[in-house]
């Protein structure tokens, strides 16, 4: 789960960490009010859920009340469109009026799990404000990763390696004071990222973190209660909601063929064989291991609600899952909705023939397909046609 | 092969009066598979299914049953304990089947698993299966014929998929294993690799792994290295967005990391066929291979 820019900044607020005075608007005037309280210049910050705000207008610095009046006029409502935004953007419903700050010199830091080693990878760079990973392959020698073992935590010879690479060796006790705290905000909050970029040196001399991005893991949820009644539900898509209601795993993309897949694995493999036989994966779909006919059905009615869809393909290797309940959920969404897409459908494994005498009973127009590459020809003229 | 299921093989099952831990113990136990005893915390003094004890703790199990494997169904927020409990009983070998176990908790219970020298499987995983000989999971017995391709697989499914299409082609599995869909795993990629290039009975290895992380091109790298038995390859993930969770916790690709172009550039540079197309995993394999 991602947290917005503010809802990090007052996770290191709780942790006594000194950050810009700050506080969230959710229409223009309220905007303008906070800036009067806070003080000109200001920062005016799009809250989306999206990196790369700075390069799409949702980063504005004000002098005066009067450009906070115009600004922030301009940012609520817009959609911003950044590079991982997906191309139908987000829409700005709050911003983040901030307290600018002048400063000498800006660094990248962020705390992140590190799978090879299972430890806790401090990644720090003097190159603050860029993209890490652009960094990394353009400038590898001004980037170094730290591997903190969990059992130990953040220790003061870990700050005199962050201030010895980053030449901050007369700030070392304040990096160890500061790196500790977020070191405990990523461990407590169980985040797999905790990343401030950047991490600035006043020129009153002081360490500060002017943007903050934390990515908490989903499985921690059940035992982040805090966070989790945090979570902003107006981000959520409403399809990818009412999916997870139902136990299935879903997630939309741009496409024209939906499909219905059973694991992980073999739901992505479907997608991208779907992109080979020249259509596109309109969505991630698993139905897991406890499929019911009610939740095959449910899926397939959130397939079909989108109207660009070519045809839906069911792709399932029945293990857990028994195809003939999968059927059974076929049937009841396509008569129950009078769905008339065309469906592509591939059933093997447990109870497979049972599955298929209920599809072919039910009289209805599907394409029964053996193996996969059958279905391959079928997809290719339905999207052509 | 030694590792994973043998014929000495003792298992205890941890959540085997569980709705899932009951019916795969049955599943495990028609494969063949020798399991001496389960745990489930509060109904010690039970016997499941009248013959096997139930302890409430592993080390009963050892102590009295002598196990020397456990296979964990226990849920999410109680796996990392159920697996350092076996850890501390002694146990060599523990397979957890159980998705969702937080990050944090794993990182600790890798570190733990790796210094007492406990081969961990998973979690997030369909277990381990030798056809003839038992099986340590959740995958479909039937479709697994004896024979002699190893398979590695992050994914359970595609693994079922892959294995169905190799047996249909008329080959068979030596051994398959599910090294599970999460960031933080137990055995990865190279350390089946050297099993199966050590085991007789294995002539070829298919690897078949997903976008996310860099265990691919390591495991590249080492079958260059260290590999004499030919390799095949599978990722899925092509058409996965950046930055989105595709259903493993493990598959994301972040910036240019993690991406399918990265890991099979990685493996055809160590001479490891690399398949592309779902269908043909099988047929790609046998046509490749005169061993039947």
């Amino acid at each position: 789960m991602k947290l917005h820019e503010y809802q990090g900044k007052e996770l290191l607020q709780n942790e006594g960490v000194e950050i810009p005075e700050s506080r969230v608007a959710y229409f223009p005037e309220e905007a303008w009010m906070v800036s009067m309280n806070i003080g000109y210049p200001v920062m005016l910050k799009a809250q989306v859920l999206t990196g790369g705000r700075g390069k799409s207008g949702g980063v504005k610095k004000c002098r005066s009340a009067e450009e906070v009046r115009q600004y922030s006029r301009q940012m609520f409502g817009s959609v911003l469109t950044t590079h991982q935004s997906g191309k139908n953007g987000l829409k700005v419903r709050k911003i983040l009026v901030e307290k600018a700050v002048d400063y000498e010199k800006e660094f990248y830091l962020s705390f992140v799990i590190d799978r090879n080693t299972a430890t806790i990878a401090l990644i720090i760079s003097k190159q603050g404000g860029m993209e890490i990973e652009n960094l990394s392959a353009t400038h590898p020698e001004s980037v170094k990763k730290i591997l903190i073992n969990p059992f130990t935590g953040f220790l003061p010879f870990h700050a005199r390696t962050v201030a010895a690479f980053l030449d901050l060796w007369p700030k070392t006790a304040e990096i160890f004071n500061l790196l500790g705290k977020l070191y405990r905000i990523f461990v407590t909050k169980e985040c797999t990222l905790l990343e401030v970029n950047p991490l600035v040196l006043t020129n009153a001399g002081s360490l500060i973190p002017l943007d903050i991005k934390i990515d908490i893991d989903d499985n921690a949820l059940i035992r982040q209660k805090e966070i989790l009644r945090s979570r902003d539900l107006s981000e959520l898509n409403e399809d990818e909601v009412e999916a997870r209601f139902y136990d299935l795993n879903f997630i939309k993309l741009d496409g024209n063929i939906g499909c219905m897949v059973n694991g992980a694995g073999l739901a992505m493999a479907t997608m991208d064989f779907i992109k080979q036989a020249g259509g596109a994966p309109a969505n991630f779909l698993d139905v897991g291991g406890v499929a019911t006919p009610e939740t095959i059905s449910r899926g397939f009615e959130i397939l079909s609600r989108d109207g660009s869809l070519k045809a839906i393909f069911v792709n399932i290797f029945g293990g857990i899952v028994r195809c003939d309940k999968v059927a059974d959920g076929i049937i009841d969404a396509t008569t129950r909705h009078h769905i008339s897409l065309p469906v592509i459908i591939r059933l093997s494994g447990s109870n497979v023939e049972e599955g298929l005498k209920t599809l072919k009973a039910s009289r209805k127009n599907f394409h029964l397909v053996t193996d996969v590459e059958q279905a391959r020809d079928i997809i290719n003229t339905l999207v052509n046609n | 092969m030694s590792a994973g299921i043998n014929e000495s093989t003792r298992v205890v099952v941890q959540g085997i009066t569980g709705r899932e831990g009951s019916f795969h113990t049955r599943q495990c136990i028609l494969s063949g598979t020798n399991i001496v005893a389960g745990v489930s915390p509060g109904k010690g003094g039970e016997k499941f299914d009248g013959n096997i004890p139930v302890y409430n703790t592993v080390s009963q199990a050892v102590e009295e049953d002598r196990a020397n494997t456990a296979l964990v169904f226990v849920p999410a927020v109680y796996a990392g304990d159920a697996i350092l409990e076996s850890v501390f009983a002694g146990i060599k070998t523990v397979v957890c089947i159980t998705e969702g176990i937080p990050v944090h908790a794993m990182l600790k219970v890798k570190r733990i698993a790796n210094t007492f020298n406990t081969l961990l499987i998973g979690p997030n995983c369909p277990g381990i299966i030798v056809p003839g000989t038992g099986k340590l999971g959740i995958m479909p017995t039937q479709i697994f014929s004896k024979g002699h391709v190893g398979m590695i697989s992050r994914s359970g499914t595609l693994l079922y998929e892959a294995a169905d299409q190799v047996c249909r082609n008329g080959l068979g599995i030596s051994t398959a294993v599910g090294i599970g869909g999460d960031p933080i795993i137990g055995s990865d990629f190279i350390y089946w690799l050297e099993q199966f290039e050590q085991d007789p009975n294995t002539h070829a290895i298919v690897m078949i792994g997903e976008i996310g992380g860099d265990m691919e091109e390591r495991a590249a790298s080492y079958a260059k290295a260290h590999i004499s038995k030919p390799v095949f390859a599978f990722i899925a993930g092509r058409s996965a967005p950046e930055g989105k969770r595709m259903g493993h916790a493990g598959a994301i690709i972040t910036g240019s990391a993690g991406t399918v172009t990265s890991k099979e550039t990685a493996f055809e540079q160590a001479n490891i066929m690399v398949i592309r197309n779902l269908a043909l995993i099988g047929q790609t394999v046998s046509e490749n291979l005169s061993l039947k």
